[in-house]
């Protein structure tokens, strides 16, 4: 009887190691080929943006001849450069400034306790159950007299993306939940006001979570298309990267320009996507962080 | 209902058992009504014992205080400067000059409030309607200007929420007057303004910190939300641009024409939106969260190498902004796309589609559809992965260990011990994510905006093309782009009805499904 058992243990860890061995490959075969389907896009884009053939779009991968006409249109005759700069600008400015509003906001809600705190997350939880979009059209109109749109929509839409950034606060503040409170008790004991806690204790040690909170403020103008299209109205001085793209591959103007594009997507991804590698680890804790903490 | 006891549940047989809980499920439903109702009934009845106990507060502040205090029901700050706390005083009074000079200057707070008609069905917001009047001098009608409806019920609104803060502002100064005047009697000292400038560092820095954002939150959300609100009850659209045409209150028309089902209503248009929303965040959201967790899986399998190169992979797709990548992928499944091109020469399309001409998979609504799915796969995936791996790390490993020595199999393990784990925790995620995925404009608006023909649409809905692919949020866009048929009113309505179905979804979700916040009820 034993020995039955014995064999059948055995027989089992076998399987197992042989059954790991066979699994192995056939994740390794399903992994490259979520590789290849996940690349294929960005080598398409890449090679499409240097074919100089014709500017259509073509039912083949690869061009037959290659150049750089595609760029050199692109800063030469377009204004890409100008709405570049526009979207650069905006991406910086958006992430000092939301920076400070979100932490400002989370450390509050995280650390301290004060009257009105539960009633100030409730209502943040029933505002962002209304669609953002809403608020764009009182917020056109009042722009508009004070010229905040079309050409100096930049500013607009700085002032856009960081007014209500606050409401976003959900991740930094799972961050701070997790700081031990007997360092600010140690603290306090030791007679600092609550604003040095903030800056000579809690801050230091929250270094991954203000670079991920820039993070997400520098990537947040180069995707967004939705407010950033409703304030800037066509108008190609105030224009951003995805505003402006988008146009060129509307049915008029796809036979023309689609090259164009794909070297502008190029041009648009290239640094966009370094910043963000290059900072991916402390992005992948804010996620991982936010969803575990809900 | 009869509830059964741990003995007699454990009898049943799986089916019985499903039955039983399903039962359990529906026979509740009253119960958490009657739970709700009672809360609502509480919530007034605590509503109206705050209020009478601050009237009678009030009351018995006035009639015991002593003459400062009983001033400075008329004067702000009165009581402050009394009892030596001059900043304060300052502001108060500064802030009662304010309210009064705003409110009785001409063109004041007075005079836009009797502009606005408010709430009142048939009279335009704004008297005057502006026109053309005959001008001798340049011997041609010349534009008058009137009022603008905007502007008026911007600022009759704004009017509204200073007359509260008045009156909130009133009730504080008050209240600070009698703490004065009871810490006096008791022979202590207030604090004078140095120490308050100095507390906004330390007890009260919640305020200094608070101050910014939640103004910002305030001016740019609350109010162009309360805004809009108003807005939905109006006739405000391209006709009735406010200026050109005053626009008028219309009670509820707007909520009747989008949920009006008969000839000439948009009630057909709007259910069909509204289901096609409803089912796109339900399978954008699951098949996302399958997958994403599968991949992850598969990744952080033992003896998988190079973890770090997959992972980086798959996240290009966040960190490429999405308009590039959503635009050019759209373009690769047009008929002349390279993916488009192959499933024609290769015969992949339905024979219905070829037959009706629709050569491309964006030219079919259902074919649209199951591929908008797809590509939203790829592009949410890394999300969840990225989630999932770090939750994975957290899963005792000892579980999977006692798990195989009682003989489970890999897929056993997966489904025993891993899938619920993952639930568990990921749960609320999924919710929010739900809720995002109701209003993801990007992905829908950058892959079918420049692919759809006449043939995908549902027809001209509330003044603008639908596609069998909008959402409601698509749809709220269109309808607000500036054009010759902006239609702001039922936008506003659409935007009150998404925050009904987030609400109530939202609400649900949070009853019936665990919550993380006692995390230790799972292990």
């Amino acid at each position: 009887m034993k020995k039955a058992t014995d064999n059948k243990i055995r027989k089992k860890g076998l399987g197992v190691k042989a059954g790991r061995g066979i699994g192995n490959t056939a994740v390794y075969i399903g992994l490259v080929i979520i590789t290849l389907i996940w690349l294929f896009p960005f080598f398409g884009i890449v090679l499409e943006s240097f074919r100089v053939e014709t500017p259509m779009q073509v039912s083949y991968l690869w061009p037959h001849k290659f150049g750089f006409d595609n760029y050199i249109r692109l800063f030469k005759e377009t204004d890409f450069l100008r709405w570049f700069v526009n979207t650069g600008i905006m991406g910086v400015c958006t992430a000092v400034l939301q920076t400070v509003f979100v932490l400002a906001m989370s450390y509050g809600l995280s650390r301290l306790r004060f009257k009105g705190r539960k009633f100030l997350m409730n209502a943040m939880l029933v505002l962002g159950m209304f669609p953002g979009f809403l608020t764009m059209i009182l917020i056109y109109k009042v722009f508009s007299d004070f010229h905040l749109i079309e050409q100096m929509a930049p500013l607009g839409l700085i002032i856009v993306y960081c007014a209500s950034s606050g409401m976003g606060y959900y991740v930094s503040k799972g961050f701070f939940d997790t700081i031990p409170k007997s360092l600010d008790e140690a603290a306090r004991v030791d007679g600092a006001t609550r604003l040095q806690v903030f800056y000579k204790v809690i801050l230091p040690l929250s270094k991954p979570i203000v670079i991920y909170t820039i993070l997400m403020g520098f990537m947040a103008p180069w995707g967004d298309f939705m407010l950033a299209s409703y304030l800037i109205h066509e108008n190609s001085q105030g224009m951003s990267v995805a505003v402006g793209m988008f146009e060129w591959l509307s049915k008029t103007m796809v036979n023309t320009n689609y090259t164009m594009f794909c070297a502008a997507g190029v041009v648009v991804a290239i640094p966009v996507t370094t910043v963000f590698l290059l900072l991916q680890k402390y992005y992948v804790e804010g996620v991982t962080g936010g969803a575990v903490k809900g | 209902m009869k509830k059964l006891n741990d003995l007699d549940y454990l009898k049943l047989n799986k089916f019985q058992a499903f039955l039983y809980n399903l039962k359990l499920f529906f026979c509740s439903i009253p119960m958490w009504l009657k739970k709700a109702g009672l809360k609502i009934v509480e919530f007034f009845k605590n509503c109206g014992l705050g209020i009478k106990n601050e009237f009678v507060d009030i009351g018995t502040t006035f009639t015991k205080g002593n003459w400062a205090v009983k001033l400075s029901f008329f004067i702000f700050g009165f009581g402050n400067f009394f009892y030596g706390q001059i900043l304060r005083g300052i502001l108060f009074l500064v802030f009662e000059i304010i309210f009064f000079a705003y409110m009785f200057v001409p063109s004041g707070g007075i005079y836009w409030l009797s502009k606005a008609n408010f709430f009142q069905t048939g009279n335009t917001v704004g008297n005057v309607q502006g026109g053309y009047v005959y001008n001798e001098l340049y011997d041609t009608d010349v534009w008058v200007n009137g009022d603008d409806s905007v502007k008026v019920l911007l600022y009759a609104l704004l009017t509204v929420i200073f007359i509260v803060a008045f009156i909130y502002t009133w009730r504080l100064q008050v209240k600070q007057c009698r703490i004065c005047m009871d810490i006096t009697a008791k022979g202590k000292k207030v604090k004078s303004g140095k120490q308050d400038l100095k507390s906004l560092v330390d007890d009260e820095f919640h305020k200094s910190l608070l101050a910014l954002p939640v103004f910002g939150i305030a001016a740019f959300t609350v109010l162009p939300i309360i805004y809009m609100i108003l807005i939905a009850f109006t006739s405000y659209d391209a006709a009735h641009n406010g200026y050109a045409n005053l626009f008028t209150w219309v009670g509820l028309d707007n909520f009747n024409e989008l949920l009006n089902f008969g000839y000439g209503g948009l009630g057909l248009a709007f259910g069909e939106i509204l289901a096609w929303t409803l089912m796109w965040a339900f399978f954008a959201t699951f098949t996302n969260y399958f997958l994403g967790m599968f991949v992850a899986i598969m990744i952080n399998k033992k003896g998988i190498k190079i973890k770090k190169f997959w992972r980086t992979v798959l996240v290009m797709t966040i960190a490429i902004p999405q308009f590039v990548s959503l635009l050019y992928v759209a373009k690769l499944f047009d008929a002349t796309g390279i993916i488009g091109k192959l499933l024609l020469n290769w015969n992949l399309l339905p024979d219905s589609m070829i037959a009706a001409n629709q050569l491309s998979l964006w030219l079919n609504p259902v074919s649209a559809k199951i591929l908008v799915i797809i590509i939203n796969i790829w592009v949410g995936i890394p999300y969840i992965m990225l989630m999932a791996t770090g939750i994975l790390m957290n899963i005792p490993q000892d579980l999977y260990e006692s798990s195989r020595i009682d003989g489970a199999n890999n897929f056993q393990q997966y489904t025993k011990i891993t899938l619920p784990y993952m639930m568990f925790v990921m749960g609320p995620y999924l919710l929010t994510s739900f809720v995002n995925n109701l209003n993801n404009f990007n992905v829908i608006y950058l892959l079918t905006q420049n692919n759809q023909l006449i043939n995908t649409e549902i027809g001209t809905a509330g003044g603008v093309s639908v596609c069998h692919t909008d959402l409601l949020i698509t749809w709220l866009y269109k309808m607000t782009l500036n054009s010759a048929e902006t239609k702001y009113n039922l936008a506003s309505v659409i935007g009150i009805l998404v925050f009904v179905v987030v609400a109530v979804l939202s609400l649900i979700v949070y009853n019936v499904i665990p919550s993380t916040r006692n995390e230790e009820d799972y292990k």
